[in-house]
């Protein structure tokens, strides 16, 4: 079918700006309801604690105040406890969360007790009178710690901390490392780190007690899967349960995905108390109640040749769960499991995770989940494998490659559609002028000033497009992987297109519109996208991993291909033809060879509107909807390049380029893709300079709050450089793959190999993340034999 | 309470607030004014930011009885006969947010900023912004957006 390519590949403007400039921005902690109470929880301040009792008299007492419950008293709100819908292995241990802890309280944080008041600081003023009698238990917050023998166990439940192993062995893996040249074999830490949206989370549940209909708003990126969990958590009829995403959701970077005990209570308290209720985070709680991302200990071993042909992988890894298992935590490792052998070859691959209880926040997806581990894990391995055999990082990556083609195996397992890995590295050089570098870097070499300059590369593969519903099963998630979308055409002309992802800052309804302006050859300024509410929007599985071009995206296009055809019919009806005789372009069709005869878009939707005239076999109105289950995983890729300045006397970093090939296939809007690229970078170079949250051996969260968790200003970061390459994905009719998360897959280990880079003539071959300018120092200290 | 008179957009506004009552939960929550946005509680991310007597200020880091007198500046409040600003129309050019909700405070920085250095280079901007936190742009439209603005208001 001929569409014309108006708005699609263009930098359109964004539809979301004007309201979001001007203040009209509908964030959820504006929405305030009638009768409207607030809640503020009491939380935990011990990693490990047994609750003896928790006396909210004084709490109720207090000025405004309407309730105040503990978890006990909460006990007979929840169906179930908190989902968690991805459980790995058969023998995975799962334990009871409850949104309000009953016995033991499990991580600082972990909510004991809940006031509502009529307002939010009378809430938070009586929460302070709450009195919880606890015994403080021995805490672990550590992951290696945690697996140890005699350690302080998270749940009394279960022997160990252990909640599961999964493991996937591709070839003959011991054959290949036995009869490798060279063996390199790294440890790579993942520090823990706060994913940070700006706006924090909110929620509000407002019931009808005469019907026991309740609506729910939430900042989340999931309202249709929270709809069906929360119906399972509490107990309440699926078709009673609306909830709504509100139009602008300040950020996500998957810590609004997920099911959250706020949530729970706030639905429990206001079927509890028949009024609606509402609770938003500050800052700082949402530290200690928001998910937390990576903290993962990786081993990694390369078997290779003396020429630096990668043989084999094995790969042991330690993933922190944190107190429970939230939403998709045991699966976040097996998002990259397939990917440590990043777009290189080999013949055998192994790859093993154990995921571990420890007293701290529960982790979970964020921003790249499993990938940017995996990552990094390969491309520094990489680097180390091109050290020991003495050939230089691009080359050994080139030498690596898969070869381009459709469908490649990889040795994790998987076939990478549209692989051809070449260009971008090249791209990336050239950008660069890798030559002219190298003549820099040896000058100041041989300088021997204390700035020293580095080039780090990281040529990444990555996993979008989740998920063919099928292969989701086969690794035990819960859900499926489909996307849904309503494409419906209104007797004046102008569209609506209803989407089941659910945006918060991508731009979806800039894109979609772009999709469908072209598709249905009307003005983009005429398509509205509806989106987020379950009542508006039936089907959907939202918005995270990449998915939402490449699954809900699709479902657009096909939606609109399917009104087109049904127009056709309507057309060729009008014009006494038959539709086979009628051309279709930019929103018009036309008799072949008499081009003056036609019928346009707009004149179509409003003659199946009045439905005067329909033919034999149709039915009034002008729309299709779409349900994709895509066939595959879309695998964008690219070659990330960072240049870096390191003062050999402070360990000071300074970032001096960064530049980004990326290849996520055809592109809707190419800005709206650079600012995507852009944003993801900043948080893979946040994670390597500066990201890092940590606790004391009690439980502690030492960086609990922004003044003591670095969230990077505009002062740490250079301009980026961005371009691409466009080798279409075969897995889905638009060929595109999915860019929100490549760049935060593919910049950390780039940073980290320029530093290794820039003092690798000083000895270092490791800096950890996040390479603080003391981190940084004592690898040099420690290369020069001096103490670390 | 103590009784305060704060011009906010160039609106007169009489109120009684209680003195621990924050500038930004006055305008919030008694102007209804809610374009000012509150990203955290340590006065660290700059989403409140806003003009006090023409210069910017994290409206979390002010009483409300302190803007006794004050001339105010809100989000709500660049849009002049309505014609948007030059910043909220660089931000909107230059493709300078995302989700959007560091964008009032950051636009009111930016502002802030070019009435005191109209022509700043982009290290300058950098700086100038370095109290206020976006997570979604990698700050690189953010800058050009700044940069792109200054640009528009010299010429």
């Amino acid at each position: 079918m001929a569409t014309a390519e108006k708005y699609v590949g263009g930098g359109v403007p964004r539809k979301e700006d004007p309201k979001l400039i001007t203040g009209q921005g509908q964030f959820l902690e504006g929405l305030t309801l009638p009768g409207m109470l607030h809640a503020a929880l009491v939380r935990s301040p011990h990693g490990s604690a047994r609750i003896n009792s928790v006396d909210v008299s004084a709490a109720a007492a207090a000025e405004g105040v309407v309730a105040a419950y503990s978890g006990a008293d909460l006990a007979d709100e929840w169906a179930a406890g908190l989902p968690m819908a991805w459980p790995v292995t058969d023998d995975i241990r799962i334990p009871d969360h409850w949104p309000v802890a009953q016995d033991v309280a499990r991580y600082v944080g972990d909510a004991v007790a809940v006031v509502v008041a009529t307002s939010r600081n009378a809430a938070l003023d009586a929460a302070e009178l709450v009195e919880v009698d606890y015994d403080v238990l021995e805490a672990v917050v550590d992951v290696e710690a945690a697996v140890a023998d005699g350690a302080p166990r998270v749940h009394e439940s279960f022997d160990d901390n252990k909640s599961y192993t999964w493991a996937l062995t591709n070839g003959e893996v011991d054959e290949a490392f036995a009869k490798a040249d060279v063996v390199v074999k790294e440890r790579y830490t993942q520090p823990r780190l706060i994913p940070n949206a700006m706006e924090p989370r909110a929620v509000v549940a407002q019931p009808v007690p005469s019907t026991g209909d309740f609506t729910v708003w939430s900042t989340t990126q999931i309202p249709h899967v929270a709809k069906v969990l929360f119906a399972l958590t509490l107990g309440i009829p699926e078709s009673q349960i609306r909830v709504i995403a509100p139009s602008d959701v300040g950020g996500g970077f998957g810590s609004k995905l997920n099911v959250y005990a706020e949530e729970a209570l706030c639905i429990a308290l206001a079927r509890r108390l028949g009024k609606p209720v509402k609770w938003v985070a500050g800052r700082s709680e949402g530290y200690l109640a928001t998910i937390h991302g990576r903290d993962q200990v990786q081993e990694i071993e390369i078997a290779a040749t003396s020429d630096g042909d990668i043989l084999g992988y094995r790969v042991h890894i330690l993933a922190a769960m944190g107190a429970y298992l939230q939403l998709v935590a045991p699966g976040v490792p097996l998002l990259g499991a397939f990917l440590y052998c990043g777009c290189y070859g080999g013949e055998a691959y192994h790859f093993e995770c154990t995921g571990v209880f420890t007293n701290t926040t529960p982790t979970d997806a964020y921003r790249g989940a499993g990938r940017p581990e995996a990552t990094y894990a390969i491309e520094r391995a990489i680097d180390s494998l091109a050290r020991e055999v003495g050939v230089d990082p691009a080359e050994i990556r080139r030498r690596n490659f898969l070869p381009a083609g459709d469908m490649v195996q990889s040795p994790g397992g998987l076939a990478f559609d549209s692989a051809d890995y070449e260009p971008a590295l090249d791209r990336a050089l050239e950008l660069l002028d890798y030559d002219g570098f190298r003549g820099d870097q040896a000058e100041r070499r041989e300088g021997g000033g204390s700035r020293q300059i580095g080039v780090g590369f990281s040529s990444y593969v990555e996993i979008c497009g989740l998920a063919p519903s099928q292969v989701l099963a086969s690794l035990k998630y819960a859900a499926g992987g489909w996307d849904a979308a309503t494409v419906r055409m209104l007797p004046t002309g102008k569209a609506e297109v209803v989407t089941g992802s659910s945006p918060h800052g991508q731009g979806h309804v800039t894109s979609w519109s772009q999709i469908a302006a072209d598709a249905l050859g009307i003005p983009y300024e005429d398509v509205t996208v509806l989106h987020g509410d379950t009542h508006v929007a039936p089907h959907g599985m939202n918005t995270y991993g990449s998915r939402s071009l490449a699954v809900a995206g699709v479902a657009v296009h096909n939606a609109c291909d399917r009104v087109v055809d049904k127009a056709r019919g309507l057309a060729a009806h009008l014009l006494e033809v038959a539709p086979e005789d009628l051309e279709y372009e930019a929103g018009t069709f036309s008799v072949k060879g008499v081009p003056d005869r036609t019928k346009s878009m707009p004149e179509l939707a409003f003659a199946a509107w009045t439905a005067h005239s329909l033919p034999e076999d149709s039915e009034p109105g002008l729309e299709a909807s779409c349900v994709y289950d895509p066939p595959n995983f879309t695998f964008p890729f690219g070659t990330h390049v960072a240049v870096v300045e390191v003062d050999t006397e402070t360990g000071a970093v300074d970032l001096v380029r960064y530049i980004a090939v990326d290849d996520c296939g055809p592109v809707i809007n190419p800005v709206i893709v650079d600012g995507q690229v852009h944003g993801g970078v900043a948080q893979g170079i946040a994670a390597a300079l500066y990201e890092e949250a940590t606790y004391a051996e009690d439980g502690t969260l030492e960086t609990s709050s922004m003044v003591n968790y670095l969230v990077p200003s505009a002062a740490e970061f250079p301009s980026f450089e961005t371009d691409r390459t466009v080798t279409p994905s075969t897995s889905n009719p638009m060929g595109v793959k999915g860019i929100g998360e490549a760049g935060t897959i593919g910049s950390a280990p780039a940073v980290i190999n320029a530093i290794v880079d820039a003092l690798s003539h000083l000895g270092v071959t490791d800096v950890p993340m996040p390479a603080s300018p003391e981190r940084v120092w004592r690898a040099i200290q420690a290369a020069n034999g001096g103490e670390a | 309470m103590k009784r305060i008179s704060v011009t906010v957009n160039g609106v007169r506004h009489e109120a009684d607030v209680e003195p621990r009552t924050l500038l930004v939960h006055f305008i919030r929550e008694q102007l209804e004014l809610t374009g000012t946005n509150v990203g955290c509680d340590t006065s660290s991310c700059g989403a409140c930011t806003i003009l006090m007597n023409g210069q910017s200020a994290k409206s979390c880091t002010v009483l409300a009885v302190q803007a006794d007198g004050a001339e105010v500046t809100t989000v709500e409040g660049l849009v002049s006969n309505g014609d948007w600003h030059p910043v909220q129309k660089a931000f909107h050019e230059q493709h300078g947010l995302q989700c959007g909700f560091c964008t009032p405070g950051m636009m009111m920085a930016a502002v802030g900023y070019l009435d005191e250095n109209p022509s700043p280079t982009e290290d300058e901007v950098r700086l100038a912004l370095e109290g206020n936190l976006c997570r979604c742009t990698g700050y690189h439209n953010i800058v050009k957006a700044v940069l792109a603005a200054a640009d528009d208001m010299g010429s």
